[in-house]
């Protein structure tokens, strides 16, 4: 019998050799006469594992990892005959750190071929559709909103409010837009799902598309991702020739076909409104709100804008029912957060587990602590637009509102962690540079305050004049927060205050006074 | 040196331009089609752009120089991008950055005098948990150390 050989595509698994372990993999096969067949799956996320390789038994699918190409010769005999090796951990399933997730969104990444529409419907892919397709637009919405699904590009506003005030509008032609332009540092989940479980995007599109009586979707991918956006276009076209898109969907009389557009490496394009400008052939400058995009979005027709995850949450929901979802969390953040952990981590990856589970215990239980053996020092939280939090606040559960009472946000829910080598003044200032750099320019707080920023750090981490530079800097940041007209330059104070807040030595001895109040 | 790109060629441009014109909100997709013909995206297109999807000129132009990705020029023959992001910093990016610099003696954002090598900074390639990472050609790389960067930049000369 041929041996299944699994070796994930996933960018993060080519970066460090998949390919040619492949490659490795077929001459090791060609040399012993033995037939194999090599899937190239989706990756699990146990990125320090990566590339991980897993063969299908009779009892499951045995992983080994990490595998480079020298490794592989004595890796396919034992593979052939079963047997020990160094790299083996063991049934796949039964790896402890992916058995204590909660894999409702990411159930099915690293698992299937990415490219089937087969593989996808043996692993309840579709399911959610199809029950859709037996509904009213009012269920499903009710569903969504039962959910308590929350945006999961950042913002948190619920999706069924979302899609019911789009449901409500009346137009000529309604459009879903599917933000896959994730930018913030530190989070790779939109490119993991796009290249390990696309059809599950292109699903929840499709359902949002029923929802609110749309027929035409957009995925905005970033140019960064060749990866994400080379599977995406695959799936797409692997859907539309089992009947999933186009017209008259699995039957159905509802029509929805779905794009592919590339962005061009402007970080502001993540911002929804700025992201239909691009969409639209234009410069990314971001548009006032209101209208909202649900009333006036793409070419000024009511759209349903999502970032991926969102979107990738929905199949479950309509397949599993609303209270499934909603059951797994706490507060008001219900159902699971993909979490990135990533930067200086031993244990970095994709860590789906409900909301409610703290910093400290994903940092140093699930992490690891860092990959440098340091101490760590601080952690960022929600990319490049988040707080740096210090050790004090690990005991901060990850929820939308617990991060915002500590002045900070889950965001994307990225998580970069630095050791205690860290200079958090020059963190501050990147922070400030990259505003600067990557802001659209239309409202002045964003465009002046980020440059005036990074010139008032230079200044403090020159040591000049300390304290009055430091009181300009928390003023700069009043008026970003308050006066922008986007989360660009009204979020980069979080990362700046907080580092001022939480590692004031970093930013030059403090004044006396100061010193005696704290 | 032979390059992979084709030269500037008005027939091919109207060609290229004609393949997407139909498209809602063309722009950024035939400005990408540019330059992965040419290699940037050369002056003479900014105009036919323009006049096939009735913008003005001053539209394209605005269009392309918002973009970080639109090059004005031919960029060197192999493409080195450094992650320069905060997960990558995390895990040692500047100095591997820095020592990128010293091997090849020009800055990130630069081109090597012999026109082989062009550095430029990229602002996360999603590949955080096997940082330091880089993309050399569309090619990612990640779990960069001092051999490995070195090896890059060698490879990048030939």
């Amino acid at each position: 019998m041929k041996m299944r050989i699994f070796v994930p595509r996933d960018a993060g698994a080519i970066a460090v050799g998949a390919d040619e372990v492949v490659a490795a993999l077929e001459q090791a096969a060609d040399k012993r006469g033995l037939p194999i067949e090599i899937i190239r799956n989706g990756s699990r996320g146990l990125y320090w594992l990566e590339p991980m390789v897993e063969v299908a038994t009779v009892k499951g699918r045995v992983a080994y990892g990490p595998v480079s190409p020298a490794d592989v010769p004595s890796l396919f005999d034992a593979m052939a005959s079963n047997g020990p090796h160094a790299l083996r951990l063991g049934l796949a399933e039964e790896i402890p750190w992916l058995k204590r997730q909660t894999r409702l969104t990411f159930a099915r990444c690293g698992v299937i071929d990415p490219r089937s529409v087969k593989d996808y419907r043996d692993h309840n892919g579709y399911k959610g559709l199809e029950r859709a397709l037996t509904l009213t637009s009012d269920e499903i919405l009710a569903d969504v909103t039962a959910s308590g699904l929350r945006g999961r590009g950042g913002a948190g506003f619920p999706t069924g409010i979302k899609w019911k005030t789009v449901a409500q509008a009346s137009a000529d032609r309604k459009y879903i837009v599917c933000n896959a332009d994730e930018g913030d540092s530190g989070t790779f989940a939109d490119r993991m799902i796009m290249e390990g479980d696309p059809f599950v995007v292109i699903e929840g599109m499709t359902i949002a598309s029923i929802a609110v009586g749309a027929t035409k979707g957009y995925i905005y991918i970033r140019s960064e991702y060749p990866h994400a956006v080379a599977a995406m276009n695959a799936a797409i076209t692997a859907a539309r020739r089992t009947g999933y898109l186009g017209e008259g969907i699995v039957g159905s009389s509802h029509n929805f076909d779905l794009e592919v557009r590339v962005g061009a490496g402007a970080y502001v394009c993540g911002e929804e409104t700025s992201l239909l400008e691009s969409l639209e052939g234009r410069r990314g400058i971001v548009r006032a709100k209101p209208p909202l995009p649900a009333h006036k979005g793409l070419f000024g027709r009511p759209t349903v804008i999502n970032n991926v995850l969102s979107f990738a949450a929905i199949p479950f929901i309509l397949d599993n029912g609303a209270k499934a979802y909603a059951d797994c969390g706490m507060g008001r953040s219900r159902g699971t957060m993909p979490i990135q952990l990533a930067g200086n981590i031993k244990n970095g990856g994709l860590f789906e587990v409900a909301f409610g589970i703290t910093l400290g215990e994903l940092i140093d239980d699930v992490g690891g602590g860092t990959a440098s053996g340091r101490p760590v020092r601080a952690v960022q939280v929600g990319g490049p637009l988040g707080a740096y939090f210090p050790r004090a606040l690990f005991d901060t559960p990850f929820d939308y509102e617990a991060f915002a009472a500590r002045d900070g946000l889950i965001g994307h829910g990225g998580i970069v962690v630095f050791d205690d080598s860290v200079d958090m003044a020059k963190q501050a200032r990147f922070a400030m540079e990259f505003c600067a750099v990557e802001s659209c320019g239309k409202c002045t707080p964003c465009r002046i305050g980020s440059t005036r920023g990074v010139e008032t750090i230079d200044k403090i981490i020159r040591g000049e004049r300390t304290s009055e530079n430091l009181a300009v800097v928390e003023d700069l940041c009043n008026t970003m927060k308050f006066g922008s007209l986007c989360a660009l330059g009204g979020f980069t104070p979080y990362p700046v205050l907080s580092a001022l807040k939480h590692f004031r030595e970093d930013f030059g001895p403090a004044p006396a006074t100061l010193q005696a109040a704290e | 040196m032979a390059s992979a790109y084709e030269p500037w060629n008005e027939a091919r441009g109207a060609e290229i331009i004609a393949e997407h014109d139909k498209l809602e909100g063309a722009t950024l997709v035939i400005l990408h089609a540019m330059q992965e013909a040419f290699g940037y995206v050369p002056e003479p297109a900014i105009p036919m752009i323009a006049s096939a999807l009735s913008l003005s000129r001053a539209e394209v132009h605005g269009v392309f120089t918002f973009y970080h990705d639109f090059r004005h020029e031919p960029a060197g023959r192999h493409v080195l991008k450094l992650c320069r992001a905060e997960a990558c910093q995390a895990a040692g990016g500047d100095a591997l950055a820095a020592r990128a610099e010293a091997k090849l003696g020009i800055s990130i954002g630069n081109t090597t005098a012999d026109s082989r090598v062009t550095l430029e900074p990229i602002y996360c390639l999603g590949l955080c948990a096997t940082a330091p990472s880089a993309m050399l050609d569309g090619r990612v790389v990640g779990r960069l150390d001092e051999a490995r960067i070195d090896a890059l930049v060698a490879e990048a000369q030939r």
